[in-house]
């Protein structure tokens, strides 16, 4: 493996065999036995997957349910192992299928904190090093020594999230579930999330929901039945599993969706790149900075409008202006443009679109309906969708 | 040996022990005296029917400690086996959801086993002392029996603890084969009450046979009839130690293979 992946999978594929349990009477559960021909169904979960993660990068894993992917996730964590294929793994790992895994009820919130704190790794002594942490992040003082089984639902999870987020191996493989609860102990998740990122730790991020994907992930994977049907930008897996979800009646392979080559867009004709004001290509930003959208486009005479849309990703529209009623026209021969825009929006993921075209949107010579994604997280001082200038007059 | 020593292994055993401990005497009043006071009430017993009722004292010596060992022991390969048993199938939550190795469930509740047995030994060294039995030298030997007696419960353990995740009825195959085994067993009679030679020399073939007479030889009386007693040397007496080296090597094997497929099997 070259340096810098830390994860291989290789053709992996993964069959399971589900009995046919229908032995209703003791004499034909022996005949069964004897004649061992026990009837089986084959459920070809995982067919010929193959990707690479590499080291830091927060890898997202998209598919319906029952596409595998959770499947896919077990066999990551060791769990399972494949009929055929390899995955090899550098450097210690640690899964969350689950939260609170191996907690017993009948133990106190205390001795549970020991028990799982032991599944990640840790050694009594260390967890007594990070105890109090651990129950002042859950907020639990004042229950530690009453039984799990006496806790509320919400009560279990902020102490198993509180144990979990001690983790400290390089790789995590992390499911979807580890995000349910209240807005508040979403937003928690979220916080950690951005964390392990800023670590610059490897995460393997399961889930359906895109949201999440586009927020956090690097790249993502689209599972659908079994099978690897797209890896690459997150925004573009985001609309091929919208695709997928919401059949739109065309009939569309959603395999040939995908060979299309980003979905339609054409990328080779026209570039998208996101930069920050010095120029450096990013995705992430905070309020106030100011983003760039390099626009380089395959030389053509009919291009006179240009158009920079942002999106919020829950289809909100933020901001679109263009050339024209700006009144900075294309002359013949430019094949580039920079637009500059400061971004005095709130926290969220957003995507640009682009237009390039002609007299009027009947031309549309360039198109990228969702283009780049891009985050916007805003650390303090103001909440909202947009900053408005403000003032404050005291007296 | 270091690949499975680790720090994380060891604090992994530790937690799964105490948890086991913890809950099992989870709201009994009297708590880890239970530990003890079952031994004791046991002897108790034991003492009643064997000394007062059918007087087997005047056979061998320190009857009732003599007794009482062998119980212990064959005790300690009916817990063991039977909590090993059902341990993958019971902690099969964390074998779902996250990644241990799994011969770690199996050697935690072997542990739990072993902490009883330590418990029980106390008790019968209480009774040695009562009862007199005067120490020699041979009680060196009583912790390399322990030891083979452990390593033949846990190849036992690794064997049916892997294959209950597919054959639900091992449970109940396996107690049956315990049931025939404690009187096949001479734990509760003395081995010079069978009358058949071949018939002794066969019951000290069985590993359990020949450990739990050697321990008692060991421990509480030369009178003991030993594996090596009733052969006279020859390799024929090696036969038990033979059979408990197949059964961990074969128990491991085996375990190893299935071990795969517990997470989707369960």
């Amino acid at each position: 493996m070259s340096d810098d992946i830390v994860i291989k999978v290789d053709n992996v594929s993964k069959t399971f065999k589900l009995p046919h349990e229908k032995t209703s009477s003791l004499k034909s559960a022996v005949i069964n036995f004897y004649h061992r021909n026990r009837t089986f169904e084959k459920q070809l979960v995982l067919k010929d997957i193959s990707f690479e993660v590499k080291k830091g990068e927060f890898f997202g894993i998209v598919g319906r349910n029952g596409s595998g992917k959770s499947t896919l996730l077990k066999l990551l964590a060791g769990i399972y192992s494949p009929d055929s294929g390899t995955i090899q793994i550098d450097g210690r790992l640690t899964p969350f299928i689950e939260l609170g895994v191996g907690f017993s009820p009948e133990l106190t919130g205390r001795e549970n904190v020991f028990l799982n704190g032991a599944l990640l790794g840790f050694n009594r002594k260390e967890m007594q090093g990070m105890y109090k942490d651990i129950v002042k992040f859950a907020e639990l003082e004042r229950f530690m020594d009453q039984k799990l089984k006496n806790y509320s639902s919400g009560m279990q999870v902020r102490l198993a999230f509180s144990i979990a987020v001690r983790a400290n191996t390089a790789i995590l493989l992390i499911d979807e579930v580890l995000a349910v609860g209240d807005v508040n102990f979403q937003q928690k998740c979220y916080e950690y999330f951005y964390k392990l990122k800023r670590e610059g730790r490897t995460i393997v991020f399961i889930s359906h929901d895109m949201d999440s994907v586009q927020r956090f992930c690097d790249r993502a994977m689209l599972v659908n039945d079994g099978k690897m049907l797209f890896s690459g930008k997150p925004s573009e897996a985001a609309i091929l599993y919208k695709r997928i979800n919401f059949d739109d009646g065309s009939g569309a392979d959603p395999k040939d969706l995908a060979a299309a080559g980003a979905l339609g867009v054409k990328s080779k004709d026209l570039q998208i790149e996101l930069t920050d004001s010095a120029g450096k290509p990013t995705n992430t930003f905070t309020p106030g900075q100011t983003m760039t959208v390099r626009l380089n486009w395959k030389n053509d005479s009919r291009v006179q409008f240009l158009g920079v849309a942002i999106h919020r990703d829950d289809g909100l529209y933020v901001f679109g202006p263009n050339n024209v009623s700006d009144k900075r026209a294309v002359q013949e021969g430019h094949n580039k443009a920079e637009y500059k825009v400061k971004l005095n929006i709130g926290t969220g993921q957003y995507y640009v679109e682009v237009a390039v075209f002609g007299k009027d949107d009947s031309d549309k010579v360039y198109y990228n309906p969702q283009g780049p994604s891009f985050s916007v997280h805003n650390p303090a001082d103001w909440q909202g969708i947009t900053e408005l200038d403000h003032e404050w007059i005291m007296k | 040996m270091r690949r499975f020593v680790t720090k994380q292994n060891r604090a992994l055993v530790s937690e799964l022990v105490r948890t086991d401990f913890k809950l099992r005497y989870q709201g009994s009043v009297l708590g880890y005296i239970w530990s003890l006071l079952r031994p004791l009430l046991l002897f108790v017993i034991l003492y009643i029917v064997f000394v007062k009722f059918l007087k087997i004292t005047s056979d061998i010596p320190h009857a009732p400690v003599y007794l009482l060992l062998g119980i212990v022991l064959w005790n300690f390969f009916v817990e063991m086996t039977m909590q090993s048993l059902s341990s993958i199938v019971g902690r099969g939550d964390l074998i779902r959801k996250i990644r241990i190795p799994r011969w770690i469930i199996v050697l935690s509740s072997s542990i739990s086993a072993l902490i009883s047995l330590f418990l029980n030994l106390i008790v019968i060294a209480i009774f040695m002392i009562i009862n007199h039995v005067g120490l020699t030298l041979t009680i060196l030997w009583f912790p390399l029996l322990l030891a083979e007696i452990y390593l033949l419960a846990l190849g036992l353990s690794m064997y049916l603890s892997a294959a209950f995740v597919k054959y639900r009825d091992m449970n109940y195959i396996w107690e049956v084969i315990l049931q025939a085994g404690f009187y096949l067993t001479p734990i509760l009679y003395l081995l010079s009450r069978i009358p058949n030679l071949t018939f002794r020399k066969l019951m000290l073939l069985n590993p359990m046979g020949q450990a739990i007479q050697d321990a008692r030889y060991a421990v509480v009386t030369h009178d003991t009839i030993t594996t090596h007693k009733l052969f006279q040397g020859g390799w024929y007496e090696y036969i038990p130690f033979v059979i408990v080296a197949l059964i961990l090597v074969g128990g491991v094997l085996y375990f190893r293979k299935e071990s795969k497929y517990f997470a989707e099997n369960l």
